[in-house]
C-alpha cells in the first residue's frame, strides 16, 4: 500500500472530494470540500485531475508519515509546514520519501487546510464521491493510526507553487436575490448590504452564523412557509432575524426565509473566515453574478498554466522577504506569521 | 430555478408537483443537471454555461401550460409499503399524549394512525427520510416546543398531520408515537434509499413482541414489504 500514515491529528479532519452532486431528492446534499478554490489548487500543482479526494484540516493539522516516496501538495488556509523539521512553503508541490514526517500546524489564518497527496486520497468511494459527509451518517473523521491510502500517481513534477487567492481574512460577498427575496421588505434588504459583519461561533461545513450590531434582518409578515430546496450560498434569516450563510453540507430543505444566495465563487471566503472576521455583503444584479462566476471559473481552469517552480533566482523573486532565508533573522516590516505562502 | 404549485401544502398540489418533475425528467431537458422536489415544489438545477435562465423560464412555463397539473394523476412506478409498527410502549413513549392533543383514546389514535395510508410528500433534511402524509384533521398537532434529545433510528413521529420516519437517531421537535424496524437509508447497499416520493406507506399496529421478533429476523426492514401500485 502507498500513503501518508497519520501519527498525529485535528479534530475535524476528513477526506473530501467534489461531493455528491445529484442527491437533492433522496436528501442527501452535495458537500464535498469547504473551500473548492483550495481543491483545484492542489490538483494544479500536481498536474493530477480535480476530482481527486484530499485531506482537509479544519483549525489544525496532524503529524503524518510517508510510507513510501510520494507527492504532496498543501493549499487552503496556510499552516506552519515543515518536513524532518525543515519548512516547507504553503500553496506548494512537495516530494516526500519513506520514514520522512510531515508535521502541519494550526491554521495561522483562515480554517481549513488541505494536504493532497499524487494520485489523490485512494479511499473507497460511497454514493459515488469520497468525502466524508459526516451529517448524512457517511465516511468518518480522519483518527491516528488511519493510512490516507494514494492512488496512482501519474506525474512527477514537485516544487510548483501557486499565487494563492488570498480568501482568508473575511471581506466583501457577492450576493443575488433568490425565490424569497421578496419576503424582506426593500429597506431591509438595503441594510443588509450596508451592514457590516463578523463570523459568529457557530460555525461548521454545514454553515456559518453572522453577526451584526443592531437591529436584526426580518422577513415581512407572517412566516409559515414550506419547507424548500437549499443551494449552497443560501443565506437565511433565523427567528431572531440572524442570518447564516449555509454551505455545501447543510441539509436539503429548510424552512427558515432566505434573503439572497451567495456566489458559489465566494464562499471559499465564508467557510475559511475565522470567528471574528469582518464580512459584508453586496447585492448584485443575477446578470453580474453570472459574469463574476463566469470569471472565476475561467481563473480556475487557468491554474495548472499560473504555477511557478518554486526555486527560483533570488534576483526574479517578488516575494523574496517572504522566504526565512537565514535562521534567525526578522525584517521589521513583514508581518511574523506570514510566511509568503499566499504572497 | 423552482417551480412552485403552491404556498401551503395540499394533496392537489404535492400530486402536481410530483407529476411535472416526472414530466420533466422524461422530458430531459438539457442543460438541466438535476430535479428533486419539496412539499409544493419542484427545483430544478442548470448549468447557466448550457442554458440561460431565461430560456429554462420559458421552456417550464410553456410545459406547465400544457396541461392542469393539479388534475394530473401520481406518477408511475410507485411502491406501496405495509410496515409493522408498534405504537406506544417504552418504545414510543409519546402516543399517550399524542392521543391525548387529539381527543383520542389510545386504542382510537392506534386505529386511526395504523390505518392510515399516508404519502411521501417529499424527502429531505437527512439522506432517505420522508415526509408522510397527510394524516386527518385531528392530527393537526403543533411540535412541541422542547426537542426530545434524541430518539431512534426508525422511528415515527408525528405533528402537523404529517408523520416523518427517522432514517437515522436525532433530537426532534414530533411526537415519537411508533417504532419500526424500517432502514431507509444504507449508504453501502446497490439500492441505498428504500423510499421515492410518491411511494405510499400503511404503518400496521403489531405488538411490541411481534416486532421485536421481527425486528431480529429482519434487521433491514424490519418485517416491511413493498409492492408496486398498478398505474
Amino acid at each position: 500500500m502507498r500513503g501518508l500514515k497519520v501519527l498525529k491529528i485535528g479534530p475535524v479532519a476528513s477526506v473530501q472530494d467534489l461531493g455528491r452532486p445529484g442527491l437533492l431528492d433522496q436528501g442527501v446534499s452535495r458537500g464535498g470540500a469547504a473551500d473548492q478554490l483550495a481543491l483545484a489548487e492542489g490538483a494544479a500543482l500536481l498536474r493530477q485531475d480535480q476530482g481527486l479526494a484530499a485531506l482537509e484540516m479544519g483549525g489544525m493539522g496532524g503529524v503524518f508519515e510517508a510510507i513510501c516516496p510520494l507527492r504532496v501538495a498543501l493549499t487552503g488556509a496556510p499552516m506552519a509546514a515543515t518536513l524532518d523539521g525543515t519548512a516547507l512553503a504553503w500553496n506548494a508541490s512537495h516530494r516526500m520519501e519513506a520514514g520522512q514526517r510531515l508535521e502541519i500546524g494550526p491554521a495561522r489564518r483562515g480554517v481549513y487546510g488541505y494536504l493532497h497527496l499524487g494520485g489523490g486520497v485512494d479511499t473507497e468511494p460511497v454514493l459515488g464521491a469520497r468525502s466524508a459527509h459526516l451529517a448524512a451518517g457517511l465516511g468518518q473523521a480522519v483518527t491516528v493510526g488511519d493510512v490516507l491510502p494514494a492512488g496512482d500517481d501519474h506525474a512527477a513534477e514537485v516544487g510548483l507553487t501557486l499565487a494563492g487567492q488570498d480568501r482568508f481574512q473575511g471581506g466583501e460577498l457577492r450576493i443575488v436575490e433568490s425565490f424569497q427575496s421578496a419576503l424582506f421588505p426593500p429597506e431591509v434588504r438595503a441594510r443588509f448590504g450596508d451592514t457590516e459583519f463578523r463570523r459568529g461561533a457557530r460555525a461548521n461545513r454545514m454553515g456559518v452564523e453572522m453577526l451584526s450590531d443592531g437591529e436584526g434582518f426580518a422577513a415581512a409578515g407572517q412566516l409559515n412557509i414550506l419547507s424548500e430546496i437549499i443551494v449552497p450560498g443560501d443565506v437565511q434569516l433565523t427567528g431572531d432575524g440572524k442570518p447564516f450563510v449555509l454551505l455545501r453540507e447543510a441539509q436539503t430543505t429548510g424552512g427558515y426565509p432566505r434573503i439572497g444566495t451567495v456566489l458559489p465563487c465566494d464562499l471559499p471566503k465564508v467557510a475559511q473566515a475565522q470567528a471574528g472576521v469582518s464580512l459584508r455583503f453586496r447585492w448584485v444584479s443575477l446578470e453580474e453574478g453570472l459574469g463574476l462566476q463566469d470569471k472565476h471559473d475561467r481563473e480556475l481552469r487557468a491554474l495548472p498554466g499560473g504555477c511557478q517552480p518554486l526555486l527560483r533566482d533570488p534576483g526574479a523573486m517578488s516575494d523574496l522577504l517572504s522566504y526565512q532565508l537565514i535562521s534567525g533573522a526578522v525584517s521589521a516590516l513583514a508581518d511574523p506569521l506570514i510566511t509568503g505562502e499566499d504572497t | 430555478m423552482i417551480v412552485t404549485f403552491s404556498g401551503a401544502l395540499d394533496e392537489a398540489s404535492n400530486r402536481a408537483t410530483l407529476s411535472f418533475r416526472q414530466h420533466l425528467e422524461q422530458l430531459g431537458v438539457p442543460g438541466v443537471l438535476e430535479t428533486s422536489t419539496s412539499l409544493a415544489s419542484v427545483y430544478i438545477r442548470f448549468s447557466p454555461d448550457d442554458l440561460d435562465h431565461a430560456s429554462l423560464a420559458a421552456r417550464l412555463q410553456e410545459q406547465l401550460e400544457t396541461r392542469d397539473w393539479y388534475r394530473q394523476p401520481l406518477p408511475s412506478g410507485r411502491r406501496f409499503w405495509r410496515v409493522p409498527t408498534v405504537y406506544g410502549t417504552d418504545l414510543a413513549p409519546q402516543l399517550p399524549e399524542a392521543a391525548d392533543a387529539a381527543g383520542l383514546t389510545e386504542a382510537q389514535a392506534i386505529d386511526s394512525l395504523g390505518s392510515a395510508r399516508v404519502r411521501v410528500l417529499t424527502i429531505g433534511f437527512a439522506p432517505g427520510q420522508p415526509y408522510l402524509g397527510q394524516l386527518g384533521q385531528e392530527w393537526d398537532l403543533p411540535r412541541q416546543t422542547e426537542l426530545t434529545p434524541m430518539v431512534p433510528r426508525g422511528a415515527l413521529v408525528l405533528a402537523i398531520r404529517q408523520f416523518v420516519l427517522f432514517s437515522s437517531s436525532t433530537p426532534t421537535g414530533w411526537r415519537h408515537v411508533g417504532q419500526t424496524g424500517l432502514m431507509l437509508f444504507r449508504p453501502e447497499s446497490e439500492t441505498p434509499f428504500a423510499l421515492r416520493a410518491g411511494d405510499e406507506l400503511q404503518f400496521d399496529p403489531v405488538s411490541k413482541a411481534d416486532f421485536l421478533k421481527l425486528r431480529e429476523e429482519d434487521a433491514v426492514f424490519g418485517g416491511a414489504a413493498c409492492e408496486e401500485i398498478p398505474a
